[in-house]
């Protein structure tokens, strides 16, 4: 694929006077790369949900549940605060937010990048599926639940029960953990690993945070194989 | 009240509004009602305030009542109870709703009301607090309480989704819990048939089968036993089993708590003119100067508060 021609017109939509309905239908009808400006979210909810084109969307001001959900190839730019599950279920692009997210941010994404740059709250990467997720600030309890493919990294803090009953997704604290869940536990960080963090801060425009003052956590397989001893907790 | 079975997205729309400038105070009412407009959704079945204002003087007390049907004769009522104290005001009649203010202590008011009139309902007594709600749609209810031109210090919303008990005016929130203090809540208590009768054992009345009154049952015991507003609240982190978050409404502020697992949202604001709680940041992007707040997410388990004091 080629690299997409963002340049070639400007879309702007103001969430005081267009309906986010109407932003919406035209990102999923304009098939050619755009710029999208969105203004006054004024904290409306699915703003900029399946998108399925290499759009460039800057949204300016705080938004509500759901932005970005199921996004696909756009770039999404958040300059605010996102509610509850931004870019959930992502499929791939990148969604930025610019202040902090609320719960369950990138919940079941399956592909993509999401960059908070301030703070997540709890469940932060739920059931996540193959995405990546790189939080400047803390996350809150039950981050990572069942996820079971991509990375998360923390650049502060960790709260309750990170990775409760996580499968094969890795993650990468250097903050203190408040407590780990379930089956998951500290493992050793190789060069592999190193290396897919060092990528993944660059990729989120981190430059001030070393890969090597991060610990790695995981899954440590005792939950989700069978085992008959462990009959009785089944 | 509220919210749900575990794979139904209940609701319940709280907002809160602190003011911190006199010019505000005359616009509170505006302010919370635009506030109830955007949670409207979250709580189509019914809706209800409380205002904090015009504090009685000493040796006198508020008392919000409510009337079951429209035929009372308020004036009549205001007679009695100027007869039966040392004098009272005439009523201030809003909708259903009237305001009375009795040269009593509120407690004797009570045990007056009771005795005399208890056809009608007690909706909140103390200094200060004024509490209005009803069934209905909450953009019906603004407009016929005239919530708009109501002024104050603070007041607390709540729009109403029901899922565990009737749609009444009874079962709407805000909850009185004791002088000048109410609840609204959003989420719902799992323990809550139990604790009611271990509350009722202490003397605590109840007028619905609602888990959210049991909530505000709850904190007027410990109250009653001696906690600060702070204690009782800390207490609900082990003896409520269930989602909630709370907002408190004292006569001085308002404190805010959400359960440890964090099952139901909240969004706090602050500017240099108000602090601001709600549900959903949209209900706070209509507050003037909301743009360059500092809004964050109240952590779960944590008491906050705003006011002077936290005292019972």
């Amino acid at each position: 694929m080629s690299a997409p021609d963002v340049t070639r017109e400007a879309l702007s939509f103001d969430l005081a006077s267009d309906s986010v309905r109407e932003l919406n239908q035209r990102l999923h009808e304009t098939h050619e790369p755009h710029r999208v400006r969105v203004l006054n979210p004024a904290g409306r909810h699915s703003i900029a949900v399946g998108i399925d084109a290499p759009h460039e969307v800057e949204i300016d001001g705080h938004v509500g549940y759901y932005c970005a959900g199921m996004n696909k190839l756009a770039s999404v730019r958040v300059h605010g605060n996102c509610g509850v599950g931004v870019a959930e279920n992502m499929m791939s692009g990148t969604v930025t937010v610019e202040g902090s997210a609320s719960q369950s941010a990138a919940a079941s994404a399956r592909g993509g990048l999401l960059v908070v740059h301030g703070d997540a709250s709890a469940r932060c990467a739920i059931s996540l599926k193959g995405a990546d997720v790189v939080v400047r600030g803390a996350v809150g309890h039950m981050s990572a639940f069942m996820a079971q493919k991509g990375a998360l990294v923390v650049c502060g803090d960790a709260g309750e029960a990170l990775g409760d009953s996580v499968y094969e997704a890795r993650l990468y604290v250097r903050g203190a953990v408040a407590g780990l869940g379930a089956d998951c536990i500290e493992k050793e960080m190789r060069a592999e690993h190193l290396e897919q963090l060092a990528q993944l801060l660059e990729r989120a425009e981190i430059d001030d945070v070393e890969a090597r003052d991060f610990r790695r956590y995981g899954s440590a397989r005792q939950l989700y194989h069978f085992h008959v001893e462990n009959l009785g907790s089944y | 009240m509220p919210s749900a079975a575990s794979t139904v997205i209940c609701m319940c729309g709280i907002a809160g509004l602190y003011t911190k400038s006199p010019a505000l105070q005359a616009q509170l009412g505006e302010h919370l009602a635009r506030m109830l407009e955007q949670l409207s959704f979250r709580g189509p079945d019914s809706a209800g305030v409380a205002f904090y204002r015009e504090p009685a003087p000493a040796g006198s007390c508020k008392i919000s009542l409510c009337a079951p049907h429209a035929d009372v004769d308020w004036s009549s009522i205001g007679a009695e109870l100027a007869d039966a104290f040392e004098g009272a005001s005439e009523p201030r009649v809003r909708a259903t709703h009237a305001l009375f203010v009795v040269d009593a202590d509120a407690p004797e008011v009570q045990v007056w009301l009771a005795a005399e009139h208890p056809e009608l309902r007690l909706m909140s007594a103390g200094s200060a607090i004024e509490i209005y709600k009803e069934a209905g749609r909450p953009g019906d209810f603004v407009r016929r309480f005239d919530i708009e031109r109501i002024d104050g210090s603070h007041a607390l919303g709540h729009t109403r989704m029901a899922t565990e008990s009737r749609v009444t005016t009874e079962h709407s929130h805000p909850f009185s819990t004791g002088l000048d203090l109410c609840l609204v809540h959003n989420g719902s208590l799992s323990n809550h048939n139990r604790l009611r009768g271990k509350l009722r054992r202490e003397g605590i009345q109840f007028q619905t089968d609602n888990d959210s009154e049991v909530a505000a049952g709850y904190l007027t015991w410990r109250l009653r036993e001696g906690a600060s507003l702070e204690q009782a609240l800390e207490g609900c982190l082990s003896d409520l089993d269930g989602f909630y978050t709370f907002a408190v409404g004292s006569a001085d502020g308002f404190a805010v708590l959400r359960d440890p697992i964090a099952c139901k949202p909240a969004v706090m604001a602050e500017t240099d003119e108000w602090v601001a709680i709600a549900s959903e940041y949209r209900a706070i992007a209509v507050l003037p100067g909301a743009e360059d707040a500092v809004s964050w997410e109240p952590e779960p388990g944590r008491v906050y508060s705003w006011g002077t004091t936290l005292v019972a």
